[in-house]
């Protein structure tokens, strides 16, 4: 099965096609705001990092900031720097140009001031846009399409309803060749062993466990032990029994096949199939991490409700909640509610939010998109200096 | 498909989910690996909880999500109550997975 998509030099295939502006440091990011002010199709990211990064942080900024510029939603880039950064403006655009893109550099020191970096920025991402335009969508296998799967503002029908309907949907994309990412570290507690009896092989069973081990050391390191306590008072009142099961009700929105890899924060997949990207459960640096990684769609099933989008992928809001699909219609594109009425079956609701996935990827516009919503935020292990 | 009052997530699960309080001696229709049975409720479900589909073995494997998601520390009849107070997580235990 196909959907309709752009063909990138390299041979990847995107869902978008954005003239992407990469502030390479905070300093900078004004100066590309206000480059792509107004212009439809060109976008930014909201960057405040590039500077001051301790110990692991600097190569993890770069590889994010390489990742959006590689990712096939984006057609061409502009880099933007401001001259004394640690992370260059040179340094990133180096690193994207083995895509085949377009990509160009700004230094606002170089250039000599805002005002002058905003004018040449402008007219550089115009012809860039030019060109994006020229370029037609085509037919895509589904094969090559990389699937986010994220969960936040989680209430209970999140694990009865929405993720377990959005599995079956990673179900039909695995079934059909494609990759389908699994992420959030901490919500996986307690069911890690789970997961890692289904990894491929006993190496990558064990990166799981090891990435769990981290993050639990980490938290234990700030004073706060996630295993302990967990699941609370208020989630068994409300009838979950053990973590394993908690944490199951986050981890079925991936489907239930084996495993075939584990990735670090960013990092892009090497395999088809389910894979695992060890992120936090923080909503936008967890969105982030996926797309860096080259997921150039993400559902996204939500409670409570949520707003948040990706400055170049379409991210599509799945509920099981239906007050909350009918309080926060501006937010959510699709209702699965249905589901916990016994009038839907799980494997319909799963067969609708894959239509929907084939529609968007296509070029259908998600709720996000239309609001304009363009969060942006990298996970860091250590301060600023 | 699951009748409307409870929900099996996975067909291999031996434990369905109550969609809203269902009182005790209530019989609800559950699909039990493709086919539609009657479970009698033998005491109180609440919103959220969980009741046995079959007969669960005491040590036995408790299935939710197609996953086991705790092993039952005394024999569980169908349509019983399934929570903590003849559930355990056999890894929060130590006893390993």
């Amino acid at each position: 099965m196909n959907f309709e998509g752009f063909r990138r030099p390299d041979g990847k295939a995107g869902t978008r096609n954005y003239v992407l502006v990469i502030p390479s440091v905070g300093c900078s990011q004004g100066a590309a705001r206000a480059i792509t002010q107004g212009l439809k199709g060109v976008t930014y990211l909201p960057n405040i990092l590039g500077c001051g990064q301790m110990g692991g942080d600097r190569a993890v900024v770069k590889r994010t900031l390489l990742g959006f510029g590689t990712n096939p939603n984006v057609f061409s880039v502009l880099v933007v720097g401001n001259g004394c950064e640690e992370l260059s403006a040179d340094e990133v655009a180096e690193g994207i140009k083995p895509s085949g893109k377009r990509v160009e550099a700004l230094v606002i020191q170089k250039v000599g001031g805002t005002r002058k970096t905003i004018a040449r920025g402008r007219s550089i991402v115009k012809e860039m846009r030019e060109d994006a335009t020229r370029l037609n969508r085509e037919p895509i296998p589904l094969s090559e399409l990389i699937l986010g799967t994220e969960c936040g503002g989680s209430d209970y029908t999140s694990g009865l309803a929405s993720n377990p309907a959005i599995g079956t949907t990673s179900e039909i994309l695995v079934a059909e060749g494609g990759t389908v990412i699994l992420s959030e570290t901490p919500e996986l507690i307690g069911a890690e062993h789970l997961l890692a009896k289904r990894a491929r092989t006993p190496e990558i069973g064990k990166q799981v466990l090891d990435a769990v081990a981290w993050w639990e050391k980490t938290a234990i390191a700030s004073g706060q032990n996630i295993r302990e306590g967990n699941p609370a008072p208020g989630n068994i009142a409300g009838g979950i029994t053990t973590l394993e099961e908690k944490s199951l009700g986050c981890i079925t929105k991936a489907g239930s096949g084996p495993l075939e890899e584990v990735l670090t924060y960013a990092s892009s997949p090497t395999k088809k199939g389910l894979v695992y990207m060890d992120t936090p459960a923080h909503d936008i640096e967890q969105l982030t991490g996926m797309v860096a990684g080259g997921a150039t769609i993400v559902l996204f099933t939500t409670g409570r409700g949520t707003p948040a989008g990706s400055p170049i992928a379409p991210v599509i809001k799945i509920t099981g909640n239906r007050n909350t699909y009918l309080t926060m219609r501006d937010n959510m594109d699709i209702d699965v509610s249905k589901v916990l009425l016994g009038k839907e079956t799980m494997a319909s609701a799963g067969k609708r939010v894959f239509d929907a996935v084939v529609a968007v990827a296509s070029g259908k516009l998600t709720k996000a998109e239309k609001l304009g919503q363009s969060d942006f935020a990298i996970f860091q292990t250590n301060p600023n200096i | 498909m699951a009748g409307k009052f409870v929900i099996v997530i996975n067909r291999k699960d031996n434990v369905g989910t109550a969609l809203e309080t269902l009182g005790a001696g209530r019989v609800v229709q559950v699909e039990i690996q493709g086919r539609l049975e009657e479970v009698t409720l033998l005491s109180e479900i609440p919103m959220g909880h969980k009741f046995a589909l079959r007969d669960i073995e005491e040590g036995g494997r408790v299935i939710k999500y197609g996953e086991p998601i705790g092993r039952s520390t005394a024999m569980i009849k169908r349509g019983a109550h399934v929570h903590v107070h003849n559930v355990v997580s056999p890894v929060k235990e130590g006893e390993g997975p």
